[in-house]
């Protein structure tokens, strides 16, 4: 209260300040006029009376200002806005020194900000929901969450630390609400899911535990905000309806709010259905089977004062009488907890693992900008160093001049770190709004909150604090008989300053981030030029998962003849085949294969593992994977034929031990069916571009039936046009069937999702630590030239050349540049042997990336140098002779 | 010019606080009544007075109001308050028992030392 009390004092101080001017005009007039009649009286003239009265009187000014400082009021306020007013006034005057450390303190504000944010939206604040404290997820020892649904009944009732246990699991399914049926994502929650989490519906109502009555006891579905508003328009009456799930009729109950995105970070569903219709969902009747661990995740709140630690020991009590009630099923069950949203450690570790190693880089940027600033900054102040001498001999009190620099480094840092957050906010936003894979309902929800704002804020006024203490030594140090004698004085310090060495550390960090960047830029290329071991140009793929649709075994097989049929008439198709699945689309299954004459089929024993691709004929020749030897699938290789295989090269060389002779030998699989290899294909890519060469297999889809079905369609006419015809035609043959259509080059996408994020991360960095470098570089040689241009200028008027000038300006800064280069790219050399994991075939012994770094650091060196050489270069004797 | 004696430190208070006390004055009024009870020894820089008036007004020991002068000019009027009298007589008080103390002390013969 007291401090608000003086603040408004204070402030309405500094309002009166007027009207006490006005008030101290007239008496002090009114002194004037009341001696000037008396020395009028003495008998000189009225003009002159008034002349002597004002000199008798004293400065006016200095008088007033003394009566201001007797009454105290408004002093610091008003000091300190004529400081801003004259700091901006002098920034104004020098506008390049004001951009230069506005930018670099907006980029390294900008880029902590930005990390700060996913941080905080991915690890402090995670899913948003209300006690978000006391919410748990239960994690099997090993990391994963799955459980079998029987399983997750005992814990839901024999627990006694949560609240009330919610489980869901993810899955797709065919919805068709009348028109275009597609494809969905989906969370199957247990009746209680929405109540257990504190959600309210935003329309209509959400599922509750009542709803539930044994399997497929629910016919209901909830749709998610983002759902409800891109499919209905926000249409209010949906509520009620009915739609078709996989072709059965399910009422939708009501819409979730639009903050709710599930429980699963990055994964938010498009509907929600009951747990309970799991068999009309998924086509297999899972729910009263022990041995199958299919549901996602279990969940809850922690009942009010049961610590984390007694609901482990709680679960792991459950545990042990499930071990001894089912031991078949649940020998060596083991419970933990974890934070939902990021799967438990599953995921978590390793996000929070390359957020704190991105963090870390964001604070380098930091210190390598407030290095930069300090020498900006002190550059300024030799610059100034004159300046200071006049004021501080005319009177001026060094606290006067230090708190103005202060603020001059506040405003900075205001400027920039507002500056860098908008950009942060903006480019925040479009994180939130973006999907990096179109076809997984993957999305990044980081929205700013006050935490970020706060904390950037305050990032930029500690960094312009340590900033703006820079050049205070220095101005405490100032004699200013001696500045102003013999003008700025050649201090011949220590020979190595702590600036010195903050600007080698600085561009030996910058140095690595080029580095990076450039091999990441390098594995992206060399990432798009590999070799696939299929063509996506020009090729279209159609997902169909026909189970959607009420097609399984055989109708399933028979469905896929038909729709192969179909395509074939396509105008424009060249070759069309099937697979059950297809290289690089993020879901690998892998077979271990044994050798023909092994008996004893365990693991350990297989002879490689392959991953695995059942395929109808034709498949390879559309896909575009060269056959090298043998014969593609025919029609005949069905269920009653002998079983076979194509092979790829790695996976021959491996098991037969040579590609040529691969043709015509046998293999076995782990359920010891024989499989004749009748034909080997070129190598390629799996699971994603940095991976080894694997082996693969591939094996005819006509004996191994799978209602999951790609269809790969090999063109010579548009994509776009082409989509649009396949889906025509693939309607015709059944509106209901949900499709997921794209060429197969954008559906690559997600598999260069990581090389190409590594390279825009380190691109961006890269380019923010060559802008850092040239910052700090130029201050220091600006620095450099400023203080000894007296020098300069005594040696070119001594005759000196250009050459031996530029050298004796600039031969630290550039001894510096070339040090923390050399530093900078060993280290690269070093750190981005990381990447290499994410980065296909990153390598930082590329002599292009060598000389890369050395070319960008050399070049960056004569940017940052060229305005201080040039001004070196310019110095004119005479008038800097003259001047001092 | 008679000798002018310089000012101690915080001495020019008490003497406006003084000169105030003998009846309302104006700025002006107030440098000339010092001027005269001090037996024209005492002379103040003009300007220096207001400072010194406007710190007095803001602790609430001089009132102030504008009035006209005896030749009709408009002019401030300072008149002392409660408080301003109680601190006067303290302030004259602590300065006699000063001044004495610094007389005897100027007067003692080495015999006393």
């Amino acid at each position: 209260m007291k401090l608000l009390d003086s603040l408004r004092v204070r402030i309405a101080g500094l309002f009166r300040r007027s009207e006490l001017n006005t008030d101290m005009d007239e008496e002090v007039a009114s002194h004037i006029q009341l001696r000037a009649d008396d020395l009028e009286r003495s008998g000189v003239s009225r003009a002159e009376a008034a002349r002597q009265a004002r000199i008798e009187f004293g400065g006016q000014e200095r008088y007033k200002e003394e009566i201001h400082k007797a009454l105290g009021g408004g002093t610091f306020l008003e000091t300190f806005l004529s400081d801003v007013r004259f700091s901006i006034r002098l920034l104004r005057k020098s506008p390049g020194f004001a951009v230069v450390a506005i930018a670099t303190l907006a980029l390294a504000i900008g880029a902590n900000a930005l990390v700060f944010a996913v941080l905080n939206a991915l690890i402090l604040r995670p899913l948003n929901l209300p006690n978000e404290k006391s919410l748990y997820a239960i994690e099997n020892r090993g990391g994963s969450g799955y459980q079998s649904y029987p399983d997750y009944e005992d814990l839901r009732d024999r627990n006694h630390s949560f609240q009330s246990l919610a489980a869901y699991s993810i899955t797709q399914a065919g919805l068709d609400t009348g028109k275009d049926p597609a494809p969905v994502w989906v969370y199957e929650t247990s009746g209680n899911y929405f109540d257990a989490l504190g959600i309210q519906p935003f329309l209509g109502r959400l599922l509750h535990a009542s709803d539930e009555h044994g399997p497929n006891s629910a016919p209901y579905i909830v749709l998610s905000y983002g759902y409800w508003h891109n499919h209905f328009q926000d249409d209010s009456s949906v509520v009620g309806r009915t739609v078709q799930l996989n072709k059965h009729p399910f009422t939708i109950l009501g819409v979730t709010p639009p903050r709710f995105h599930g429980t699963l970070l990055f994964f938010s569903p498009e509907i929600y259905v009951p747990i309970v219709d799991h068999q009309q969902l998924a086509g297999a009747e899972e729910l009263s089977q022990r041995h199958r661990r299919w549901v996602f995740e279990l969940l809850g709140h922690l009942k009010p004062g049961v610590t984390r630690d007694q609901a482990i020991a709680d679960l792991n009590s459950i545990a042990s009488y499930l071990e001894k009630a089912y031991p078949q099923d649940d020998g060596d069950t083991d419970f933990t907890l974890a934070r939902p949203g990021l799967y438990g450690n599953f995921l978590g570790r390793p996000i929070e693992a390359f957020l704190a190693g991105l963090m870390l880089l964001a604070a380098l940027i930091l210190l390598a900008a407030c290095a930069n600033l300090g020498t900006l900054f002190a550059a300024r102040a030799a610059d100034r160093a004159r300046e200071i001498s006049v004021r501080i001999a005319l009177g001026s009190s060094r606290n006067r001049i230090i708190r103005q620099l202060l603020t001059e480094a506040t405003l900075i840092s205001l400027a920039g770190g507002t500056a860098g957050l908008l950009g942060s906010i903006a480019l925040l936003r479009r994180l939130s709004v973006w999907q990096p894979f179109p076809r997984f309902p993957i999305h990044v929800p980081v929205t700013p909150d006050a935490t970020v704002y706060v904390v950037a804020l305050l990032l930029a006024l500690v960094s312009g604090i340590l900033f703006g203490i820079v050049p205070v030594r220095q101005v405490l140090r100032t004699n200013p008989h001696e500045v102003i004698k013999s003008g700025s004085t050649v201090t011949v310090g220590r020979r190595i300053t702590a600036r010195d060495i903050l600007l080698a550390v600085q561009i030996a960090i910058c140095a690595v981030l080029v580095t990076s960047s450039l091999v990441a830029v390098r594995g992206l290329a060399h990432s798009l030029r590999s070799n696939f071991g299929f063509d996506p140009e020009n090729a279209v793929l159609v997902e169909a998962e026909l189970s959607m649709a009420g097609y399984n075994g055989p109708d399933a097989a028979a469905m896929q003849k038909r729709m192969l049929d179909n395509l074939a008439g396509v105008p424009g198709v060249q070759s069309a085949g099937f697979a059950s699945n297809t290289p690089l689309n993020m879901d690998g299954t892998i077979m271990a294969v044994f050798p023909d004459q092994e008996t004893d089929l365990r693991a350990s024993n297989a002879a490689a593992k392959g991953y695995l691709y059942n395929i109808s004929p034709g498949y390879l020749q559309a896909a575009g994977t060269t056959l090298l030897v043998g014969r593609d699938f025919s029609w005949h290789d069905d269920a009653k034929a002998p079983r076979v295989a194509i092979v790829n090269q790695e996976f021959a060389r491996r098991v037969f031990g040579s590609v040529t002779d691969a043709p015509g030998r046998y293999f076995k699989l782990q359920d010891g069916t024989r499989i004749q290899v009748v034909g080997v294909v070129e190598n390629g890519k799996y699971l994603n571009l940095a991976e080894d060469q694997k082996s693969a297999l591939f094996l005819s889809i006509l004996q191994e039936p799978t209602s999951q079905t790609w269809l790969v369609v090999r063109s010579n006419s548009d994509p776009q046009q082409l989509v649009a015809a396949i889906r025509d035609k693939l309607h015709s043959l059944d509106a209901g069937l949900p499709l997921y259509i794209e060429p197969w080059t954008s559906a690559l996408q997600g598999v260069l999702f990581p090389s190409r994020m590594a390279t825009l991360s380190l691109g961006v960095l890269g380019v923010m630590g060559a802008m850092l470098s040239i910052t700090g570089i130029f201050g220091l040689a600006a620095y450099s030239v400023s203080k000894r241009l007296r020098e300069l200028g005594i040696r070119i008027a001594l005759g000196a050349r250009p050459q031996e000038v530029v050298r004796a300006a600039l031969a630290r800064p550039f001894k510096l540049l070339v040090f923390g280069s050399v530093a900078g790219l060993i280290l690269g050399l070093l750190a981005t042997r990381v990447l290499a994991a994410i980065v296909y075939q990153a390598t930082p012994r590329d002599p292009v990336v060598m000389a890369g770094v050395v070319l960008a650091m050399a070049l960056l060196g004569l940017v940052a140098t060229w305005i201080p050489a040039h001004r070196a270069l310019r110095v004119d004797p005479l008038i800097l002779l003259r001047d001092e | 010019m008679p000798d002018q004696a310089q000012l101690l430190p915080g001495t020019l208070d008490l003497l406006i606080l003084k000169a105030v006390s003998l009846g309302p004055l104006h700025g002006y009024g107030v440098l000339l009544r010092i001027a005269q009870i001090s037996g024209e020894t005492l002379l103040i820089e003009q300007g220096a007075l207001y400072p010194a008036l406007f710190r007095l007004f803001r602790q609430g020991l001089l009132k102030a109001t504008w009035g006209t002068s005896e030749n009709n000019r408009r002019a401030k009027y300072y008149e002392l308050t409660a408080a301003g009298r109680k601190r006067l007589r303290e302030e004259t008080e602590g300065w006699n028992r000063l001044a004495g103390a610094i007389a005897s002390a100027l007067a003692a013969q080495p015999e006393e030392a």
